[in-house]
């Protein structure tokens, strides 16, 4: 089934309001997709899952991108059907202050730890997923890394997350300079006991 | 200690919770697992992971896209080849980059090298897992005897950076192809002798078959991807469903499991799968081998844009030795990606132990974590 037409499905069976802004694979979007209301992301899914016609089994990917500038956060499903080899991709705009969306882990089970990391890394609130802590980041670790106005912190227990520069710390600097000064003399030298014979042939 | 014995009030519900790993021999790479046991039989295994985590897509958003390529290698140190593969081909396809035909073929003959020298620890670990040790230095063997070749191919044996956006890095050096033939020809017999060894051994076969069983539906539901998910009875292997690269031209066949000495989709049909695999991936070597000098030498990277700089993004996949390894990029206009995701196979799989563990022996779980092929830093990233 073409992109086109599995969008035109969901939006007679969901209407305008839940489904829409729908975009081709042209130009630089290589993928088709569309815009589905955070709120009804499962709702989606579950037709996008049991629909015959459609019968997307597989979620390849769940993940989320940071958009500062327009305060949002999108969170993309990508979806795939074995059985008719379609795709087609999603994407729920969130409120970047505090970004909450139903979770579709009673549709795909795959998609328990890849709602985790997203959780983990950008802060989004899956609601109703059965066990939502952070999967890779420590259970204590403040801010989510993936978000772009991160700034990590100098200390995470009392363990400097900033390294010293090693040149100036360890002097190497000033050791490195006497070294290539070092060099460049011998060299200097060198080159001129290679002019020396020359010289005593003139 | 008063309170632990009112707690349980039933003195044969006792349960226990164990601590496996992160540095336990069998759970390859730094991996923990948080167990809850009535005596031997578990009742949940609780994967706790993040040890191997360093921040791969944030380290990508700093990079250029082709500088990206080598922190790729890291991804799966066991498989590089692969995740420089499936970025490239991110690349590619936000780029509209065409890859020339004999690039195509080195892409070919070195993922199915590093396919092999993959399964050859896959396999050689399972059966150490679960206690026999002699094919694990037998597959090693194996795996160094690949890994020469790709030393000589470009330079490295462990993280190859070895493909380029719109190509790869060097041609086949000269007297590589011969050089490749004749561990073929030794790697074939190998396999054979491999299977006598393990794969249909008496002991072996009972302490795999029908422990752990996966059933079709539940590997698709799960995200299962490559020889898991083949396992499982579902034959869907990227490089004949997608038909990328050169593989539409070469002739191939997608083991699958088949119960053969016990349940579809038990351990046994996971190990079997990978030993299967290594003989197309064997097959598939000869063939690129023979058709590569249809094509011109040293015409190994496409034309790319003068300034890396696109606008859009794309969600490209490849069958990597896990598997379904999908990478998902954006840009912006900029230099560096605006995001880049990676989604592998070992996270998946990982993600599904959690849900078959209950019932198991905690032997069984080792068996499990080794048959599903888990890779620690493809977990975390």
């Amino acid at each position: 089934m073409q992109a086109q037409e599995i969008f035109q499905k969901l939006e007679s069976q969901f209407g305008a309001e839940v489904v829409s802004d729908f975009h081709e694979a042209k130009g630089g979007d290589k993928d088709a997709w569309f815009q589905v209301a955070p709120s009804r992301v499962a709702d989606v899914g579950r037709f996008l899952r049991d629909e015959p016609e459609l019968h997307c089994e597989y979620l390849e990917c769940v993940t989320g991108v940071d958009w500062p500038k327009e305060n949002r956060i999108s969170v993309v499903y990508h979806v795939y059907s074995l059985r008719h080899r379609h795709r087609i991709v999603m994407k729920a705009l969130c409120d970047r202050d505090a970004p909450t969306l139903p979770t579709v882990v009673d549709v795909w089970s795959v998609a328990n730890w890849q709602e985790r990391e997203c959780y983990d890394l950008l802060g989004v609130v899956f609601e109703g997923h059965p066990d939502l802590r952070r999967l890779l980041m420590p259970e204590d670790w403040e801010g989510h890394p993936l978000r772009k106005d991160y700034v990590e912190k100098d200390h995470y227990h009392g363990i400097p997350t900033v390294r010293p520069n090693p040149v100036e710390l360890f002097g190497m600097k000033a050791a490195a300079n006497a070294a290539a000064a070092a060099a460049s003399a011998a060299a200097t030298a060198a080159a001129g006991k290679d002019k020396e014979p020359e010289a005593a042939k003139a | 200690m008063t309170e632990v014995v009112l707690q349980n009030e039933n003195e044969m519900d006792e349960e226990m919770t164990l601590n496996m790993g992160p540095h336990h021999p069998s759970t390859h790479g730094v991996l923990r697992f948080v167990l809850k046991s009535d005596g031997e039989i578990l009742r949940k295994a609780t994967p706790e992971v993040g040890y191997l985590h360093r921040a791969i897509e944030k380290i990508g958003e700093r990079n250029s896209y082709p500088g990206f390529m080598p922190y790729t290698d890291r991804v799966d140190y066991v498989a590089a080849m692969f995740a420089n593969e499936c970025w490239a081909t991110a690349c590619e396809k936000l780029m509209d980059v065409e890859v020339p035909k004999r690039a195509q073929y080195l892409r070919a003959i070195s993922c199915e090298l590093n396919r092999i020298a993959s399964h050859m620890v896959a396999l050689g670990c399972t059966a150490m897992d679960i206690g026999a040790i002699t094919p694990f230095p037998w597959a090693l063997r194996e795996r160094e005897r690949a890994n020469d070749l790709v030393e000589e191919l470009c330079g490295a044996r462990l993280t190859f950076n070895y493909h380029r956006i719109g190509g790869v890095s060097f041609d086949l050096p000269k007297g590589w192809r011969d050089k490749a033939l004749a561990w073929l020809d030794r790697f074939d017999p190998a396999m054979e002798e491999f299977d006598r060894l393990i794969t249909y051994n008496e002991i072996f076969v009972r302490r795999l078959a029908n422990v752990a069983i996966i059933t079709g539906e539940e590997a698709v539901d799960w995200g299962l991807v490559g020889p898991n998910l083949r396992a499982s009875g579902v034959a869907w292997d990227l490089r004949k469903e997608d038909r990328y690269g050169v593989y539409p031209e070469l002739e191939f066949d997608v083991p699958v499991g088949k119960g053969e000495v016990g349940t579809v989709g038990d351990c046994w049909d996971r190990f079997w799968v990978r030993v299967v695999e290594c003989r197309e991936s064997s097959r598939l070597l000869r063939q690129c081998l023979d058709k590569i000098d249809e094509h011109p030498e040293d015409d190994i990277v496409g034309k790319l844009p003068k300034k890396m700089k696109p606008d859009g993004e794309a969600y490209a996949r490849v069958e990597s030795a896990r598997g379904d390894m999908g990478c998902y990029v954006i840009g912006k206009g900029a230099t560096e990606p605006y995001r880049v995701r990676f989604r592998t196979g070992s996270f998946n799989a990982m993600s599904i132990i959690e849900a078959k563990s209950p019932g198991l022996f905690v032997a069984d779980l080792v068996a499990l974590i080794a048959s599903l092929d888990v890779v620690a830093p493809e977990i975390d990233r």
